[in-house]
């Protein structure tokens, strides 16, 4: 095995090991290594996409045994450029908001925040790579464990509440979840996803009810965690507020990690024509096309601006479930395309808007936000960015993923692919409404007394100018980043 | 074309006609008309009129907030109420609803306790019929956790140090935290039992067999029903016991905060490091020896038993921190 | 029906307590009783998983001086699966109960309407 094939059990071992380290260190050594990992991490998964040119994917023994007896991983192009991005998204993300973090978190409980942070990294990772559901529950549990541990870390009294009803709500999605995953063991009798794969496909005919029960439990399961519409009640609170840093973790990575083993287990363990089959894509369509009307139009009632932007990934949620329900590979590429696109987004987003209440005197209304973006230039132009690159204009990563869903809906041809195009179309005109009414809000002319301004350090300015390049990059030149996707989901199954 | 323009006086048409034929008469006409200013109505006549226009304002304000009025008072009485029998009502039906949908489900399962499940396949036969040769551990369940599914359990054990930190960062109370030491709730119904001398003598006799009987379960986690996890479970509760019989101060001088989170960090390190080097020589095809001794014996089974021992200290530590951190806002 | 409970006796009573933990996390305001009906929805799961690996007539799955018929044993999988289930039970319940305490030290009523409503009622 080459030596950058281990980098997927490097990147799981070393962001436990180090959060077991932030646990006994003083702060300043905590906060240094929570920065200083995911870098890391995302250097030695950039390493291994560029190695999988030459390379086929591979799988990982976890332990002298080989699969179904041990544990093991499964590493493709797919999974290391999303472990590479979602890794930079924590590093910009940690950067950018640690400053705030230092002011806003209780001194003596900074270094447990990085455990934390550390451990949704390592979550993530984890889930992108395992080829084992029952190793996916548990890392579930820990990812929902430390976003739990991420809202409440503010300890202020809207924190406390979003963070009891986050988790009470996740953890019902963790126990259908696990009932699942314990109903697919008993008709199979394996746990690793090729080995369930090769048991479902020995019955022919439809999908057995059993079989449906698995992936309904599942998807709901995976859809509450995930925030899709019904079950989204938790994450207007959750999101909005924690401290920047958090939120933008929370909406851009530990989303992303459910989702993607949502789609593993759909593409590996059950095959699409089993989800086709069943009817659950129809249903997880609708939903999500009823979610990201909703999460719209509840987003444009909103007069604190983080809560405009949590309604807002509500609906980003909803476009990618969407992008899922068509159960084609070309829509799966633009469903992990689209969760790239708005991992590097929303925490732009989420970030810039601290930014900007730090020159507006601490508030996040309307009203106080007005001339954010003149007295601090760089926030204003990074919420303006992930505002455009949300609403889906060109040179934006939000433009391509709305065209690449489209060519995925026209190719399925049928009603759905209609009802696909008239729901974009119609996001784009409700994200218009609330986005671009907020981005000329921040450029009005602003009160006639300055209000206090707080400084916002290098870290963040820097973290923010490099966000603002990824997003461009996304939009720009990112056509060979979608070839890799799309090679990665034909590699996928 | 109509002359349309010539009835407005002010139109331009207008306006240049009588330039054309009066002469600049039409601008001195306009002058002394500027001069003498429209007849302003009457003062009475205008504050009669804004009398009426406001009193009109005023009626139609408290119509309005009347309506919102009684509206609230709906929505706070009997709409709430409405309200929450409708949310009552749709959960019972949700509820009855899926677990009808997975007593379904659960009828057309392969039936329970048959030797032909599809659960009883090569899987299960290797852990039991080559577990003892290729982990030395008796107990299948054990191999199976700290050996051939290892990374689950190291998972597992994360999730335990995810809690405590979690809790940690909620119930410690740090020297310099601004409100003061405010004690907990749950020390103001009773607090210490330290005094209590019935509690004390039983915990004379009862704690040392508690503490014997969790260290012999970890030990044995191998050969016999037990494990780091139950075993860590009965030392955390005989923990616990002592804590309340010996004196909370004199336990805390002996477990201080310090001494345990590097006890727990220590073994975690150990747990994790030893794991990855099982992890990464397995992977890698790196041939790895560790001495499996006579199975049934306490020195045996390679790795599991030092792993066990680790995580019965990480559970136990857990288990008693969680209780002092609910009492008494740490260690 | 007479089947379900004749063949899938541990696996209907799981069903059926799952329905009451969620009935019960689901119906009650009181902050207490709903983190006790969620621990009785991880019970409910963990004994459908625990029951699927019982086998008629089987010892259970701890090597016997002298018993190495592997055909003697019942299947040890899901025992520790739900042997992690558990742990991860009690984390969570840890937890959520920490959060309560602050919470009530915070507002004094475990009533999660109410949390809500002055929660919000402090941001304005």
């Amino acid at each position: 095995m080459a030596p950058v094939q281990n980098v997927p059990f490097v990147s799981i071992l070393l962001c436990m090991v180090c959060a077991l380290l932030c646990a006994v260190l003083p702060g300043k050594a905590a906060r240094f290594l929570a920065r200083a990992v995911p870098g890391l991490i995302c250097l030695g998964n950039l390493a291994l996409t560029f190695a999988f040119r030459d390379l086929e994917p591979f799988h990982y023994p976890m332990g002298h045994f080989p699969a179904p007896w041990g544990n093991e991983l499964r590493a493709g192009p797919l999974e290391a450029v999303c472990s590479a991005a979602l890794a930079l998204t924590a590093f910009l993300s940690l950067n950018a908001g640690m400053r705030k973090v230092r002011q806003q978190i209780p001194e003596r409980k900074q270094n447990l925040f990085c455990v934390v942070t550390l451990m949704t990294l390592c979550a993530v990772c984890a889930l992108l790579y395992t080829n084992d559901l029952f190793t996916g529950y548990v890392f579930i549990e820990i990812s929902t464990l430390s976003a739990a541990a991420l809202i409440f870390s503010r300890q202020d009294d809207r924190s406390l509440a979003a963070s009891l009803r986050y988790l009470v709500m996740n953890l019902t999605g963790s126990g259908l979840c696990l009932m699942g995953i314990s109903m697919l063991y008993g008709i199979t009798g394996q746990l690793n996803m090729e080995s369930i794969r090769q048991s479902l496909a020995a019955a022919e005919g439809p999908p057995s009810l059993p079989l449906r029960a698995v992936m309904v439990l599942l998807t709901v399961g995976l859809s509450i965690k995930c925030g899709l519409f019904p079950f989204h009640e938790w994450l207007p609170d959750a999101y909005a507020y924690s401290t920047p840093a958090s939120s933008a973790l929370l909406s851009s990575v530990v989303s992303k990690g459910y989702l993607f083993l949502l789609i593993k287990f759909y593409m590996r363990c059950v095959g699409l024509e089993a989800v086709r089959a069943s009817g659950l894509a129809t249903a997880l369509s609708s939903l999500a096309g009823l979610g990201l009307l909703i999460g719209s139009l509840h987003a444009i009632r909103q007069w604190d601006l983080r809560r405009m932007i949590s309604y807002s990934s509500v609906a980003q949620i909803s476009f990618v479930f969407l992008a899922v329900g068509l159960c084609t590979p070309e829509a799966m590429t633009a469903a992990v395309f689209h969760m790239l696109v708005h991992a590097f987004g929303k925490s732009m987003l989420f970030l810039s808007a601290s930014g900007l209440s730090d020159v507006s005197g601490g508030r996040f209304d309307a009203d106080s936000l007005q001339g954010a973006g003149k007295r601090h230039f760089a926030a204003g132009a990074a919420f303006t960015l992930g505002a455009v690159s949300m609403t889906g204009v060109p040179l934006l990563g939000g433009f391509l993923s709305k065209i690449y869903l489209s060519q995925a809906a026209i190719a399925t041809s049928g009603p759905l692919s209609a009802a696909v195009l008239l729901l974009l179309a119609l996001s784009t005109f409700l994200n218009t409404l609330y986005f671009l009414h907020a981005v000329v809000g921040i450029y009005r002319p602003g009160p006639l007394e300055t209000p206090p301004r707080r400084a916002t350090g290098a870290g963040y300015l820097v973290s923010l100018c490099l966000m603002m390049a990824v997003n461009l990059y996304l939009g720009t030149a990112s056509a060979s980043l979608y070839s890799t996707l799309l090679r990665g989901i034909s590699l996928f199954a | 074309m109509p002359k349309i323009n010539d009835r407005y006086p002010a139109s331009a048409h207008k306006r240049v006609s009588d330039w054309l034929t009066n002469g600049f008469t039409g601008l001195d006409r306009e002058m002394t008309q500027a001069e003498t200013p429209p007849a302003a109505p009457s003062a009475e006549a205008a504050g009669q009129a804004e009398d009426a226009f406001q009193e009109k304002a005023r009626r139609d304000r408290e119509r309005e907030s009347d309506l919102y009025a009684r509206l609230h008072h709906w929505s706070v009485t009997r709409g709430e109420r409405q309200a929450r029998l409708l949310y009552r009502f749709l959960a019972v039906i949700v509820c009855g609803g899926i677990v009808f949908f997975l007593l379904r489900t659960v009828s057309a399962l392969p039936a329970l306790g048959r030797v032909d499940a599809p659960v009883n396949n090569e899987v299960s036969y290797r852990y039991i019929s080559r577990g003892p040769e290729e982990t030395g551990a008796v107990n299948f369940v054990s191999g199976m956790i700290l050996d051939y599914r290892a990374f689950d359990t190291l998972g597992e054990s994360s999730v335990l140090f995810l809690a405590s930190c979690a809790v940690m960062m909620l119930l410690r109370l740090d020297r310099d935290d601004a409100k003061g030491p405010v004690p907990s709730p749950l020390s103001l119904t009773g607090g210490d039992l330290h005094g209590d001398d019935i509690l004390r003598a039983s915990s004379l006799v009862l704690f040392p067999v508690i503490a014997l009987f969790g260290a012999a379960v970890v030990l044995n986690g191998h050969s016999s029903p037990g494990g780091g996890f139950a075993g860590g479970a009965i030392l955390g509760g005989a923990l616990m016991l002592l804590s309340n019989a010996a004196g909370e101060e004199r336990v805390s001088r002996l477990i201080t905060e310090r001494r345990a989170s590097l006890a727990i960090f220590t073994a975690l390190l150990f747990y994790a490091g030893a794991k990855s080097v099982v992890f990464y020589t397995g992977a890698n095809g790196i041939p790895l020896d560790i001495p499996l001794g006579e199975p049934f014996s306490i020195l045996s089974a390679g790795l599991i038993l030092p792993l066990d021992m680790c995580v019965g200290l990480i559970v136990a530590l857990t288990m008693y921190g969680f209780y002092r951190l609910f009492t008494k806002g740490g260690y | 029906m007479a089947a379900l409970f004749s063949d899938h006796l541990y696996e209907a009573a799981a069903m059926l307590l799952f329905g009451v933990g969620f009935t019960t996390l689901l119906l009650n305001r009181n902050l207490l009783k709903k983190i006790i009906g969620l621990n009785v929805m991880d019970t409910a799961v963990y004994l459908f998983l625990a029951s699927m690996g019982y086998i008629e007539g089987r010892f259970p799955p701890i090597l016997r001086e002298g018993v190495t018929d592997a055909s003697a044993y019942v299947n040890p999988v899901p025992a520790g699966l739900v042997l992690t289930g558990i742990v991860v039970s009690v984390s969570v319940t840890a937890l959520l109960l920490a959060l309560t305490v602050r919470l009530y030290e915070r507002f004094r009523t475990l009533n999660i309407d109410e949390i809500v409503l002055l929660a919000r009622k402090g941001e304005k």
